[in-house]
């Protein structure tokens, strides 16, 4: 496990490919507890848990379909489809609520014409709400394609934004 | 000429405002000046307001200057290389009054050591606890962490000492230790600070438990929101197993322990024990029924120590100074020191640590400095989404597992988040059960639906349909989730929505409740 299994990366990654999933599969077959280490591989590989790999998975580690499917849908880092081509996380917990991350919430959701936890229409950017990133003693916080940042303000916000789209 | 040198931290929320560009900036402005300098990566200090922190060493010891930013770099580089004197110079690190007034035991050497040094973490104390732990053997260890009454951080409270000796007297082929990274509470980053500024602190403690209780294997479950915590453990891990201090014949003695990070993937509900060893196991993060208790069946039915990155890196000082040392801090059952972060709204922002007892007020108002808007502190939350919300009516609450508990609040991780009089309480109630609904496993009835039910009651009292009657009904839907789930999810939610309902009725609607005079 390394950085490169962080979903928030820059999400231009490869395009599905079987013998890949397989591989990634095979390096982590020897763990206890194969199945995160392995769906998090997929995701770094791939920038999402493509259903044909759910069947793979199922079949090296000898349980069901519906286990593996079980896994993937419970938890929230597990993409289903790719992402945009960046991420945009912002801290919606309480210590960043305190410190006036409502407003920016919303002022993300009006630049950007999305809702928090969408893609927008051209692809460019996945607006995502997360609870925490420990950062809250420099709060309100963001992580952009993997990057933290403090101290968000409404300039320094419309600088990812702009950031994003580019 | 001996190289200048200056540290600048690693730490994740030093590089969120701007750690990274001004140790660029500071070697740039180095370059230029023809000056050779060695810039170390050490943790945070955990006083957020002033970073980007910059401490240089002198003669009479590290100097701190903040909060820096890269514009300031060629400057304070000309003031260095001077009598020091610079604008944002705040004197020897030490004597900065906000850490001098603390006692830090676990966070020690949080902040001082370069955290991807083995030999800076032996050179400041660093694996003392763990030789006298393996000269002391299984028995004395567990009876020392018993008699320091340290209770575990994450939030529960339970003696660790105590979780040890049961995992120590079940037999069983395989043990495991596992270490409860999946800081998901809001206002909470000790544990983050610890793994990014003083990893090997963990690894030691992870390690004395495991000669404790005979496990040979250790796994560190941190959430995929800390991708530098991930990487500052897996390089420690790394160098410890390098330096002979993990794997066979651990420091030379008769031991064998190893260990390994394994990242979560986002779900709150995994920071509760039961569902972080299902997850490990690799299904999704469902809280188990206890009894059999982790320590008889936990990980792959295995008897299992688990405890918080804080209750494990308070053991190696115990193990160095004794049990007494430890216990001689603290209140009433609350015993040693919490790292207590404070956060949200409030001026001086960051991590505290000092003995059981402060009060509430005296950690807000006098250490936190009020809020930084400037603003009344109307509002403090402790203990991260469960805890309860406190008025200032409550601040003379000392912090303590006992009287948190006896005010219908908990102390939790040690997690405060301020909040000034623009703060909504209903809304604050709304989002505690929204949240719970979010993050349920799925388990408990009360907590998967409940929850939901919850915040459309909450929303007919705020827009006055039936208030009394749903506010009644609130009430009791709580009582159903605090007594009718399985782990504290469900179980504490009622915290923070009972508590935002009774100290602050006006905000649902209700006329204001009449305060005690002070």
């Amino acid at each position: 496990m390394s950085t490169k299994h962080q979903d928030t990366r820059r999400a231009a990654r490869a395009p599905w490919d079987k013998e890949v999933a397989q591989s990634c599969i095979r390096d982590h077959l020897n763990r206890e507890g194969p199945l995160l280490p392995i769906l998090h591989a997929l995701q770094a590989e791939f920038g999402y848990i493509d259903e044909a790999a759910e069947v793979l998975i199922a079949g090296a580690l000898n349980i069901t379909r519906a286990e593996v499917h079980g896994v993937v849908t419970f938890y929230h880092d597990f993409r289903r489809e790719p992402a945009g081509r960046h991420v945009l996380k912002l801290c919606r917990a309480e210590a960043c609520q305190a410190a006036g991350g409502d407003p920016l919430a919303a002022r993300a959701e009006a630049r950007l014409g999305v809702a928090l936890g969408t893609t927008t229409a051209d692809g460019s950017v996945t607006l995502e709400p997360v609870y925490c990133l420990g950062l809250c003693a420099t709060a309100p916080s963001a992580m952009f394609d993997g990057r933290v940042v403090g101290r968000l303000d409404p300039a320094r916000l419309d600088a990812l934004l702009a950031e994003a789209q580019k | 000429m001996t190289a200048l040198r200056l540290y600048v931290p690693i730490d994740a929320a030093a590089l969120a405002v701007g750690a990274e560009e001004v140790t660029g900036a500071i070697q740039s402005a180095a370059a230029r000046h023809k000056v050779a300098v060695e810039i170390v990566r050490n943790g945070s200090r955990g006083l957020y307001w002033l970073e980007p922190m910059v401490e240089v060493d002198t003669p009479a010891g590290r100097v701190a200057y903040g909060p820096v930013a890269p514009g300031d770099a060629d400057g304070l580089l000309t003031a260095l290389l001077g009598n020091g004197a610079h604008a944002l110079r705040l004197g020897p690190t030490e004597e900065i009054p906000w850490l001098k007034r603390q006692t830090r035991l676990t966070f020690a050497r949080c902040g001082i050591v370069d955290p991807r040094s083995l030999d800076d973490y032996r050179a400041h104390g660093g694996y003392q606890g763990l030789a006298r732990a393996i000269s002391a053997g299984a028995a004395k260890i567990v009876e020392d962490v018993i008699q320091s009454g340290l209770r575990g951080r994450g939030g529960a409270g339970f003696p660790t000492g105590i979780k040890w000796r049961t995992v120590a007297e079940t037999d069983a082929p395989q043990k495991y230790i596992v270490c409860n990274a999946d800081e998901g509470d809001s206002g909470t980053f000790a544990d983050r600070m610890i793994m990014e500024g003083d990893p090997f602190v963990l690894i030691e403690g992870m390690t004395i438990a495991g000669i404790a209780v005979g496990a040979t294997k250790g796994y560190v479950y941190i959430r995929s929101e800390y991708p530098h915590a991930i990487v500052a453990m897996e390089a420690a891990i790394a160098a410890a197993r390098r330096g002979g201090f993990l794997g066979n014949r651990i420091a030379k003695s008769s031991f064998t322990f190893d260990m390994e990070v394994r990242s979560g993937a986002g779900a709150y509900v995994c920071g509760e024990e039961t569902s972080l060893l299902d997850s490990l196991e690799g299904k999704r993060g469902v809280v188990r029924a206890k009894p059999p208790l982790p320590a008889h069946k936990g990980l792959f039915g295995r008897p299992t120590v688990i405890n918080n990155v804080l209750s494990f890196a308070s053991v190696p000082i115990i193990m160095d100074k004794g049990g007494a040392f430890y216990r001689d801090f603290g209140m009433g059952k609350s015993r040693g020191t919490m790292p207590i972060q404070l956060a949200g709204n409030v001026k001086y922002a960051g991590l505290f640590e000092t003995a059981f007892g402060i009060t509430l007020g005296e950690l807000v108002d006098d250490i936190g400095g009020g809020t930084r808007s400037g603003r009344p502190v109307r509002a403090v939350q402790v203990g991260g989404p469960l805890g309860a919300y406190f008025p200032r009516a409550l601040f003379d609450t000392p912090f303590d597992y006992e009287a948190f508990t006896a005010r219908e609040g908990l102390i939790g991780h040690g997690g405060i988040v301020v909040f000034d009089d623009t703060v909504d309480m209903a809304k604050q109630a709304r989002f505690a059960m929204e949240f719970c609904a979010i993050e349920s496993c799925g388990k408990c009835t009360p907590c998967r639906v409940g929850s939901i039910r919850g915040v459309e009651v909450i929303d007919r009292i705020i827009r006055n349909d039936n208030r009394a009657a749903n506010s009644a009904l609130l009430e009791d839907l709580c009582n159903t989730l605090k007594f009718g789930s399985l782990c504290a999810l469900g179980g504490f939610t009622p915290y923070p929505v009972m508590s935002a309902l009774t100290h602050f009725p006006e905000d649902f609607g209700a006329p204001p409740r009449l305060q005690a005079a002070e």
